[in-house]
């Protein structure tokens, strides 16, 4: 308890992000696994219009917000002063830092994928979280490549010639995989697994490199369920194998939890009011049970589960 | 103690950047600006520099780490041109905004289409509004000299500056250039002292806060101020480099004006065509002179109109176009001298695009309506060089 007094807080209270909004707990969760202080690099988001509303902030910790598709590539620049001013002992204070880099879907599957990709590349010693609401939420509920398969949007609406978005959401955990940095993870804010989030962002603060985090952020408004569910809700997504917990150490995959029972897809279709539409539409939710199936039998096998 | 060397506009500016050595570089090559960053990156390798450089995936990335890296302190540099500081276009403004001392060079190019890799102003005119300070050299000497004047204003004005040069013609070719001493160059400059630095974890604040209605005004306007006293950053700079150096450049260029009663004004590396034009006016009698810009950002509009008031007529010449009306520097001298009670007649000329060369024919032909027209007593018509026989339609 007294250890939990001393972590750093990212976020005081009376910001203005949604009642039951995710961000505010993963950002906390995230920062305060760190082993030194934070510097945090933001993208335009919720997370970001929330809580900078000038003249006030709600950041406890420096934060600097650019613009909403170049997060990585400013975080990388501010790595590079980091360690320019170290090797010169120039640094504000003789202190070991991390430099954190937050984003949305959008600004991690979307606009911000090249630069994400670049700065991977590049092995930029920075800590990556994607607050994964799947769907552009700041703009009012638009479709990103992040969307499910199914969901009601304001730019894939349901109607008499459309149950939603028609394609799979994109595999960017396995994207960023591709790029051979030291660590990898898949987490969500959840009580099943209390301490997973935090033990991965440690995890992620002690790489020699990049490290990616990517995080399922239940949304409320977007995602259409009451703001007190959202930690059931992230369950539900952990329970179906929807959102699998797994990380990916040094190119070695690790599942980090395993539902006893797999519950059906059709429970987390029916616990969103963006689906609510498929629900008597059987054919449809068998496909996304099959593919949900086959991407979790393919996890399991690069977990050496199988 | 100025020693002399032959170089090109992109290797005196990278000598002037070894000699500043920045905390941080960060680039993506374009033509014709490529080279500076391959000469630093070989600096780098072969350990004449310790500054960190980031080869980035974009120019957009490449300002936007310059963004991360000035905002924590460094000492920042960066170079490109044409649809490189189109594609950063956006976050030039963020650049500005955050009052963040960058400091880019720039070999002007064309803009795209049709693709052209050739010297003209679209590329830094499209981004006049950015908030950036803009100065733009003559050659390669002034380039080199401006870009070490350029740390001193950024840093002074807390404005990020672009030292424009035209690509190809300053930036490729081999002039003779004198460059200062390494440690000349490091005393003028100082050491860097940022007074926000978001590694201050102690007195942590928030960087490119969300700005509603009741403040983003205010914010803009502490912009346009800072700007506003640029001008005198600018001069003051110039004047102690020229106590120290024994050269100074202003905030522009004027040649033959005092007596002269047409002129033209230009920016950039024409100027040197339209000096030699000038002279050869004045051996045929007329009194032609020429003002260069040096200075488009801040626009020094009340020290060009006490400079320009007494002349007849004057022909801007813009090396870019804008589509639908007049050129930018045409409409800024326009606006600096309409408020005269009896102002000279002021014509436009669209010169040099994609790279074309103002031949010397050319600018002499262009005194020469001057001085008809004034002769006449009417204005000369706007001016475009450009072909329109044997040209697809």
């Amino acid at each position: 308890m007294k250890k939990l007094l001393q972590v750093q807080e990212a976020l005081t209270g009376g910001h203005r992000l949604c009642a039951g909004c995710s961000e505010s707990i993963i950002a906390k969760q995230v920062v305060m696994a760190s082993p030194r202080p934070v510097v945090a690099i933001l993208a335009t988001s919720c997370l970001e219009v929330a809580t900078t509303i000038y003249p006030y902030t709600a950041w406890m910790i420096p934060l600097l917000h650019v613009a909403f598709e170049n997060v990585d590539a400013v975080a990388s620049g501010v790595e590079a002063a980091y360690l320019a001013l170290k090797k010169q002992s120039t640094l504000p204070h003789n202190e070991d830092l991390e430099i954190l880099a937050l984003g949305g879907d959008g600004g991690t599957y979307d606009i911000g994928l090249q630069s994400l990709s670049g700065a991977l590349e590049r092995k930029a010693r920075i800590r990556r979280i994607c607050f994964c609401n799947e769907g552009y939420m700041n703009t009012g509920i638009q479709r990103s490549s992040a969307t499910p398969f199914g969901a009601h949007t304001t730019t894939t609406p349901r109607g008499n010639a459309s149950f939603g978005k028609i394609e799979w959401r994109k595999d960017l955990t396995g994207i960023v995989a591709a790029h051979h940095i030291p660590y990898i993870g898949q987490a969500a804010p959840v009580t099943l697994k209390p301490h997973d989030l935090r033990i991965k962002a440690a995890k992620g603060f002690e790489a020699d490199g990049p490290a990616f985090l990517n995080v399922l952020a239940p949304c409320s408004r977007g995602w259409g369920f009451e703001p007190k569910d959202t930690i059931a809700i992230a369950n539900l997504a952990v329970e179906t194998c929807y959102w699998p917990l797994f990380e990916i150490v040094e190119g070695k995959w690790n599942l980090t939890y395993e539902p006893k029972i797999k519950k059906p897809i059709r429970d987390w279709l029916a616990a969103q009011k963006r689906f609510e539409h498929l629900l008597t539409d059987e054919p449809l939710i068998e496909y996304i049970q099959k593919r949900i199936d086959e991407e979790w039998e393919a996890l399991l096998k690069k977990c050496d589960r199988k | 103690m100025r020693k002399v060397i032959a170089a090109t506009g992109n290797q005196a500016i990278a000598i002037a950047l070894r000699q500043i050595e920045p905390d941080v570089m960060c680039a993506y090559p374009i033509t014709p600006s490529t080279q500076i960053m391959e000469t630093y990156a070989q600096y780098i390798a072969d350990g004449i520099v310790k500054t960190e450089l980031r080869l980035v995936e974009s120019e957009h990335s490449a300002m936007s780490a310059c963004i991360g890296a000035s905002a924590a302190g460094a000492r920042v540099v960066t170079a490109s041109s044409s649809q490189g500081i189109a594609l950063m276009h956006e976050i030039l403004y963020i650049a500005s905004g955050l009052r963040l001392p960058i400091v880019m060079a720039v070999a002007n190019r064309a803009l795209s289409a049709p693709i052209n890799i050739h010297g003209d102003h679209s590329d830094t005119m499209g981004s006049r509004d950015a908030g950036w300070i803009q100065l733009y050299a003559k050659n390669a000497q002034e380039a080199y000299d401006t870009i070490i004047q350029a740390i001193r204003i950024a840093e002074g004005a807390r404005l990020p500056v672009m030292v424009c040069f035209d690509g190809f013609t300053i930036s490729h070719s081999v002039q003779r250039i004198e460059i200062l001493e390494d440690a000349e160059v490091k005393d003028f400059i100082g050491v860097y002292k940022p007074e926000h630095s978001l590694l201050d974890i102690k007195r942590s604040k928030t960087f490119g806060t969300f700005a509603l209605p009741n403040f983003y005004a205010e914010i803009k306007y502490q912009q346009r101020d800072a700007m506003r006293k640029a001008l005198y950053i600018i001069k003051d700079i110039d004047t102690e480099f020229l106590n120290r150096f024994g050269t100074s450049y202003g905030l522009f260029e004027t040649y033959m004006l005092e007596d002269a009663e047409i002129a033209t004004v230009v920016i950039g590396s024409t100027a040197g065509t339209l000096k030699y034009a000038t002279d050869e006016m004045r051996k045929e009698g007329i009194r032609a002179g020429m003002l260069r810009i040096r200075a488009f950002r801040p626009f020094p509009a009340k020290d060009i109109t006490d400079t320009l008031k007494h002349l007849k007529a004057i022909m801007v010449l813009d090396r870019t176009d804008s589509p639908g009306t007049d050129g930018p520097l045409y409409q800024d001298i326009c606006s600096a001298l309409i408020d005269m009670p009896i102002h000279p007649s002021i014509s436009n000329f669209m010169y040099g695009l994609g790279g074309r060369e103002l031949a010397l024919e050319k600018a002499k032909r262009i005194y020469r309506d001057l001085a008809d027209a004034t002769r006449k007593g009417i204005k000369v018509e706007h001016g475009y060089d450009v072909r329109t026989e044997g040209v697809g339609r």
